[in-house]
């Protein structure tokens, strides 16, 4: 028997890897509601001075399971004085510039007003993130495109904010997260899909968020890793829902990108997906085609954090599966697990390959 | 040996109503349940008009789910030449919130399994279904029915009270393995909180198919916990699993781990080294791509001919006529999957092959 686990015939020198790159998750961070001021009510800045803004978790700040390092980032990504994330200058000499970032998609996370537990307060603070993205980075920095941050749990409130920011390019997407108080598939949610699909915005459903229930079936686990790796199963269950609820079917034109979940699960949950259709499809009538079209035309994948078979090679046929249109690049600024784009994907790729999946397949689904 | 039949490691019997345990009752139970007119306790899991619960040519006349050891053998065992099949009962007991009443009916559950099933086919086995309310009574209850060599199994649902590695459950994994018992792990849900991550779902389907990220989830507990690291004799097999989920998953646990081995310090293996010797698999449903390159390379990814367990799932609906395994599997593998990995996967099924195999 041939023992071949650190085979690397396939991987691709570093340096060969210059070319401009379409980055699809970078986390910019509001360094406190002071910076949101001038775009919030007076009433909101005294919400916000008198009671600050609580989630649907157990702690006031910080996360339940606590991260492996501070603020989940990278420890060189700190600018002097500041978070990681916070200062655009800092971050353009560290990453855009250095890595080549043609197009970098800007997806602001906490304390961002999503999922806060009032919903006023978490539409009147997603609207100011979204001000705050374009005067402090799109503005200034061209490579940049903003994700329309919105309060999910209240869709009107959602879809006014869309119709706000549609036709303004500094916008590339809508942003969701994945982690909401009922599957987003449900139809309390689908004013958001109209409006993203009317605006022509795709959707991108980040990992994380708050939506109070537990990240298993079987209740809360204890510890960090059950929770970082439990993200990719509520993805999957995420997608699942909008397949069965007829998000796709009811809205053709909507593109939805999963992004920081993984990607290595999508074709078994497709074949999963596909086999119970056939025998149950009475039950979800509004699933009308086999769920595995749906995924294969309207919904993409950012890389990181990518699985790591080994070999390396079988993410081949992994990718093969999913088909190469359907990849877009991540690195994850700032945050710890960090793809660098010299060393992922360490693959003998094509170059159409390799050009789909670190530029051609962002500008499809962007068009930038 | 080569020509002996395979073993089928997931049937199910099915209690026709909660009056078929009354005589494996105490007065007490027996007296309590009719008087308060508890009639039956299927789970939301399998609701018993579902398709996938019972294929419809294997329901009785008027449609339950076939509910006989005869008709057990007259679907599956005699016309496949079935040599050995384990019975996993789904009897809801672990849904019940009531811990007397659930440690009542697991006894009654277990001892009916055997007088009405193990001692009316002798080619059967079966699981000891325990009540994870109270894991001290479970432990004596896998105690009590381990000195009978046909259990060869411990039986948890995928979603019970809490993540199944979580230290509370480790008096039931502690007796297992001192039994020398396998630790099943099927599809299912107590319900205490809802399938998925993100809420309720709207239907069976959606349920259904989630309960392959609950095996996710489970197997990172039962990793994460520490479980295969202090109980090192312990064999998990994930029934009804649907099984190719699982390389991407371990991938993905695996990276992790190496990028926060401190949070769970005690697991010092590769998650995916320990997964390949430790977790076993039955192989219905199997959730397999539609083209014979594709599950060629998905049998690869899985990285072991060993851990692939043969599996009807009967009664439940996942393929047709006597076609049991996907098309395609090599001959070899056939032949690991229906007896070699069964018989090392349950230790306990040697003790009692003489009594049965000619």
């Amino acid at each position: 028997m041939n023992v071949d686990v650190l085979n690397r015939s396939g991987v691709l020198p570093a340096a060969s890897v210059r070319a401009a790159i379409a980055d699809c998750d970078i986390h910019p961070r509001v360094t406190g509601y002071d910076a949101l001021a001038p775009w919030l009510s007076k009433q909101w800045r005294e919400h916000l001075a008198t009671f600050g803004m609580t989630h649907r978790q157990p702690f006031e700040k910080g996360a339940a399971y606590p991260k492996s390092q501070p603020m989940a980032s990278r420890r060189d990504a700190w600018p002097p004085g500041g978070t990681p994330g916070s200062d655009l200058a800092f971050m353009a000499r560290q990453h855009l510039d250095p890595n080549n970032v043609a197009l970098g998609i800007l997806n602001p996370l906490t304390p961002s007003g999503q999922g806060a537990m009032n919903p006023d307060l978490s539409a009147a603070v997603t609207h100011a993130v979204n001000e705050w993205q374009v005067a402090h980075w799109t503005s200034r920095d061209s490579r940049l495109k903003a994700s329309v941050v919105v309060p999910y749990e209240d869709a009107a409130a959602s879809a006014r904010e869309i119709e706000l920011r549609a036709g303004d390019p500094s916008f590339a997407q809508v942003l969701l997260l994945t982690r909401t108080a009922e599957p987003l598939g449900q139809r309390r949610y689908w004013p958001i899909y109209e409006a993203a699909a009317a605006a022509g915005l795709p959707v991108g459903i980040h990992a994380f968020g708050f939506g109070g229930w537990p990240i298993t079936s079987a209740g809360w686990p204890s510890h960090y890793i059950e929770e970082a790796v439990g993200h990719a199963q509520c993805c999957q269950s995420v997608l699942t829902s909008l397949i069965l609820e007829g998000v796709f079917e009811r809205f053709p034109a909507l593109k939805i990108v999963l992004v920081e979940a993984g990607f290595a699960w999508a074709p078994p949950l497709a074949w999963r997906l596909d086999r119970n259709w056939a025998k149950l499809k009475q039950e979800v009538p509004r699933a009308a085609r086999m769920p595995s079209e749906y995924i294969r035309s309207q919904v993409w994948f950012t890389t990181q954090p990518m699985e790591e078979p080994e070999p390396r090679t079988n993410l081949l046929d992994t990718i093969e599966w999913m088909g190469w249109d359907r990849l877009l690049f991540a690195t994850d600024y700032p945050h710890w697990d960090f793809d660098d784009p010299a060393a992922a994907l360490p693959l003998r790729l094509t170059e159409d390959q390799r050009g789909a999946v670190f530029r051609g397949n962002a500008r499809a689904v962007y068009g930038f | 040996m080569p020509d002996a039949g395979p073993i089928d490691c997931d049937v199910h019997p099915f209690v026709p109503s909660l009056k078929a345990l009354h005589p494996y009752l105490d007065r007490f139970w027996r007296d309590t349940f009719v008087r308060r007119g508890l009639e039956e306790l299927n789970s939301t899991s399998y609701p018993t008009v579902n398709p996938l619960t019972a294929r419809a040519d294997w329901r009785e006349p008027g449609g339950k789910p076939p509910a006989t050891p005869g008709r057990l053998a007259a679907n599956v065992l005699d016309p496949m030449g079935t040599r050995l099949a384990i019975c996993n009962c789904l009897y809801g007991v672990q849904l019940l919130y009531n811990e007397d009443m659930a440690i009542a009916l697991t006894r009654a559950l277990n001892d009916w399994i055997a007088r009405e099933w193990l001692d009316a086919d002798p080619r059967l086995r079966a699981s000891i279904v325990v009540a994870p309310q109270n894991p001290g009574a479970a432990a004596e209850e896998i105690d009590r029915c381990a000195a009978d060599p046909r259990f060869v199994q411990v039986l948890m649902l995928v979603s019970g009270e809490a993540p199944l590695g979580k230290r509370q459950h480790w008096p039931i994994f502690k007796a297992a393995q001192r039994n020398n018992l396998a630790l099943g792990i099927h599809a299912g849900s107590a319900y205490r909180t809802p399938v998925t991550a993100v809420g309720w779902p709207s239907t069976f389907t959606e349920d259904y198919v989630n309960q392959a990220q609950a095996f996710q989830a489970g197997l990172t507990s039962l990793l994460a916990e520490g479980v295969f690291t202090k109980f090192p004799d312990l064999t998990v097999v994930l029934i009804e699993s649907g099984v190719t989920w699982l390389p991407a998953h371990v991938q993905r646990l695996t990276k992790t781990w190496k990028g926060v081995r401190p949070d769970i310090p005690w697991v010092v293996q590769a998650p995916d080294e320990i997964m390949r010797a430790r977790v076993r698999l039955t192989v219905q449903p199997f959730d397999g791509p539609p083209d014979a390159h594709g599950l060629e390379r998905i049998l690869d990814h899985l990285g072991s001919d060993e851990i692939l367990l043969f599996a009807t799932d009967y009664p439940h609906w996942q393929f047709e006529g006597l076609e049991a395994l996907p098309p395609g599997i090599p001959e070899g593998l056939r032949w690991k999957m229906m007896v070699e990995n069964p018989l090392r996967t349950y230790v306990r099924l040697k003790q009692t092959l003489g009594e049965t195999v000619t």
